[in-house]
């Protein structure tokens, strides 16, 4: 589904991610964890296609194609969903009109006809109760005055209502509290199938307990240092980053 | 060929006049042509505002004083069809209509829902001759047509528009629409309706004012409204301008506020190749509230200019202002809101914001709040705020599947929503919504769609 070769970014003249290679199947959860400053934000960012940053080096193809091409909007379309960190305010517009208008643009692309007002209420509705939301929140301006975890949790309804191939949560845990997080990580779970592929961006180790991942990866100064599965995930949380941080230090020695 | 053609055209709108006064025979021996008369004396003396005028600065009228302006006031309102105004009528709004042909009342395309007794809602001048009473005490005494050029000529060439008296305790359930269309024939022309709106006590009422005219025709719109709002009284006031973007539209608004009143002007600038408009509320009596919201949206050359003044003469009176605006392409705009403390006006309450939203690299804003306070016991703030579109929004909405220029579009129709939400009236409402999204979608900027 994704393929992530040898991917190098840099923002001004810092050069952020080093060299990234990353594999995801369909149906397959991948774990990309690591400190602060690590890049893990940045590969999120870049692969949603936010042009801040500048790709020096490597490639990547979704689904055959070359991902680095495509405007966000075409890869929003094509079935690619990255649930923000910081979800953005955009006073005036409110939800409903937000979250249809998405869709039928992602119906059209599919060649689906588009929703009218009525019919998407019903489905709202549906996934308004996935993600434990009121109906009030559809009429509100988007994050507008939203707590932070009613903006995550309104990334997770978007994540619901677009049903995308491959959904990307970049920190979707951080500032959660357990009820908050348990309730994000219900919605997701139910959307992973088969077909559909997840990468977690994450800092913590904790929303991989209710989302548990084929793979896990370690992100340090942007490249990926370790790779394993879900025990992986266990370790850092036992040992910290600096553990890794150390390891790599020594790798350097030795060499 | 660079020297001041005419005195900028002085001596052209002299010799109109006095033409003008040839037509009226035995009506130039009235009070009101004394009126006129002092006002073309002034006008003959001082001309046109230029850039030397600290209120002009921003507002270049090369263009507008290069143009042989005619005033048309002997046309033919007849030759204008029903179906010529109706795009610029509300379909589905119950209202009294009274519809002006440049500048002059067009009985035939005029309607008039049920009023209550004592209302009257005709052309200034049936008034004038009717019920000259209540005209008299009140036309020409707020405007300040000695002091000003296009004051003093849309005094001068005054004719006809809009009176409208709403008697004490009168409640007007339905809104009365007053729509000023412009028609240039071969030649460009020139309009100057004059309105007169009187609310006496505790009475109540609505009114709009549209200023349309057909696409690309060149022609000048001098208007000028003074309302009088009696103690206790409420008016929801809303001007909207879609003129031909040729066209050059000067209007001067003065709303004078006794006791107890209540104001809501809404300002929508939409057309026009150069706009400028001067809006004046005097708050001259105890704990009077006004409301001042204004929306102006310009794009390819197009200039506006909002020059808003708030005089607060008494105690415990309210004013909230807000003004926003969008320019696209090359436009550029001009704000200049002074809100005036008088030293008697002790626990005044006065907000106002300006706001900008400028769509392009080349579009311009010259933005300048003011605070003049004499007195010491007062709540006053300003703010001017000019930007760019969040490009984090936009980057959000197109994460979503939205196209960029419908990215753009969702979050700029989003901007002038805030202020067009303000506006009480539902049908007035979802007109202006369908204007501004229809305009977003002509700016040149579109053009990069392709």
């Amino acid at each position: 589904m994704l393929q992530i070769k040898n991917l190098h970014a840099r923002v001004g003249e810092a050069d952020i991610l080093k060299g990234i290679d990353l594999e995801v199947r369909a149906g397959e959860i991948h774990a990309v964890m690591g400190p602060n400053g690590s890049g893990k934000s940045t590969l999120a960012q870049i692969l949603a296609g936010h042009q801040d940053f500048e790709i020096t080096e490597g490639s990547v193809v979704y689904e055959g194609k070359d991902l680095l091409d495509m405007a966000p909007e075409e890869r929003a379309r094509e079935g690619i969903f990255m649930a923000f960190q910081y979800p953005v305010e955009i006073p005036g517009v409110n939800s409903a009109y937000f979250l249809r208008t998405g869709l039928n643009e992602i119906r059209k692309h599919r060649g689906e006809e588009e929703m009218d007002a009525m019919d998407f209420l019903g489905l709202i509705r549906e996934k308004l109760e996935l993600v434990e939301m009121d109906e009030s929140f559809l009429k509100r301006s988007v994050n507008e005055g939203f707590s932070g975890g009613e903006k995550k949790r309104h990334e997770v309804l978007q994540l619901a209502v677009l049903e995308p191939r491959l959904a990307i949560l970049d920190e979707t845990d951080s500032g959660l509290d357990i009820d908050a997080l348990r309730i994000v990580a219900h919605g997701v779970k139910t959307l992973h199938s088969t077909e559909k592929s997840i990468v977690v961006v994450t800092h913590y180790q904790r929303l991989l307990d209710y989302i548990v991942p084929d793979y896990v990866h370690i992100l340090l100064q942007g490249r990926i240092v370790k790779s394993g599965d879900r025990e992986l995930a266990i370790e850092l949380e036992e040992k910290g980053y600096d553990w890794i941080k150390k390891e790599q230090a020594d790798a350097r020695v030795e060499a | 060929m660079a020297k001041i053609t005419h005195k900028d055209k002085r001596d052209w709108y002299l010799a109109r006049f006095a033409r003008f006064e040839q037509q009226l025979n035995g009506a130039s021996a009235s009070a009101l042509h004394q009126v006129r008369r002092n006002a073309i004396e002034f006008f003959a003396e001082s001309g046109f505002p230029t850039s030397r005028d600290e209120d002009w600065k921003h507002t270049n009228l090369a263009a507008l004083t290069r143009i042989d302006f005619h005033p048309l006031l002997d046309g033919d309102p007849a030759a204008t069809s029903a179906a010529d105004i109706n795009p610029f009528t509300f379909a589905d709004l119950e209202c009294t209509r009274l519809v002006f042909l440049n500048g002059l009342f067009a009985p035939h395309l005029s309607t008039s829902a049920s009023l209550p007794p004592g209302v009257q809602v005709t052309s200034l001048a049936r008034a004038l001759e009717e019920t000259p009473e209540k005209v008299e005490p009140h036309l020409g005494r707020y405007l300040p047509y000695q002091q000003q050029g296009f004051a003093a000529l849309n005094t001068a060439f005054l004719k006809d528009g809009a009176f409208v008296y709403i008697p004490p305790n009168t409640e007007l359930e339905v809104p009365i629409h007053l729509l000023f269309v412009s028609r240039a024939g071969e030649q460009p022309s020139a309009s100057f309706p004059r309105n007169l709106i009187v609310v006496e006590a505790s009475a109540r009422a609505s009114l709009i004012e549209t200023y349309a005219g057909f696409q690309d025709q060149i022609y000048l719109t001098n208007a000028a409204t003074e309302a009088v709002i009696g103690a206790n009284a409420t008016l929801e006031h809303c001007k909207i301008q879609r003129e031909s973007d040729a066209a050059f539209h000067v209007a001067a608004l003065h709303f004078n506020e006794a006791r107890d009143s209540r104001l809501t002007a809404n300002n929508i600038s939409l057309g026009g190749r150069l706009t400028r408009n001067d809006i004046t509320t005097l708050l001259d009596g105890e704990a009077v509230e006004s409301t001042l919201n204004g929306l102006y949206l310009m794009n390819r050359e197009q200039h506006v200019d909002n020059h808003t003044l708030i005089e607060h003469a008494r105690p415990n009176c309210a004013s909230h202002e807000l003004y926003k605006g969008i320019l696209a392409d090359r436009s550029t705009g001009v704000f200049r809101g002074k809100i005036h403390v008088h030293q008697d006006a002790q626990k005044t309450n006065a907000y106002q914001s300006n706001q900008n939203l400028l769509l392009s690299d080349k579009a311009d804003i010259t933005s300048k709040p003011q605070l003049e306070i004499y007195a010491d016991d007062v709540k006053c703030s300003h703010g001017s705020t000019t930007g760019q579109l969040d490009q984090d929004a936009v980057f959000y909405l197109r994460a979503r599947g939205l196209g960029k220029w419908d990215a753009i579009n969702v979050l700029t129709r989003a901007f002038a929503g805030e202020l067009l939400e303000r506006i009480g009236n539902e049908t007035v409402r979802h007109q202006l919504e369908q204007l501004v999204g229809g305009k977003l979608e002509a700016a040149d900027h579109y053009g990069e769609r392709a």
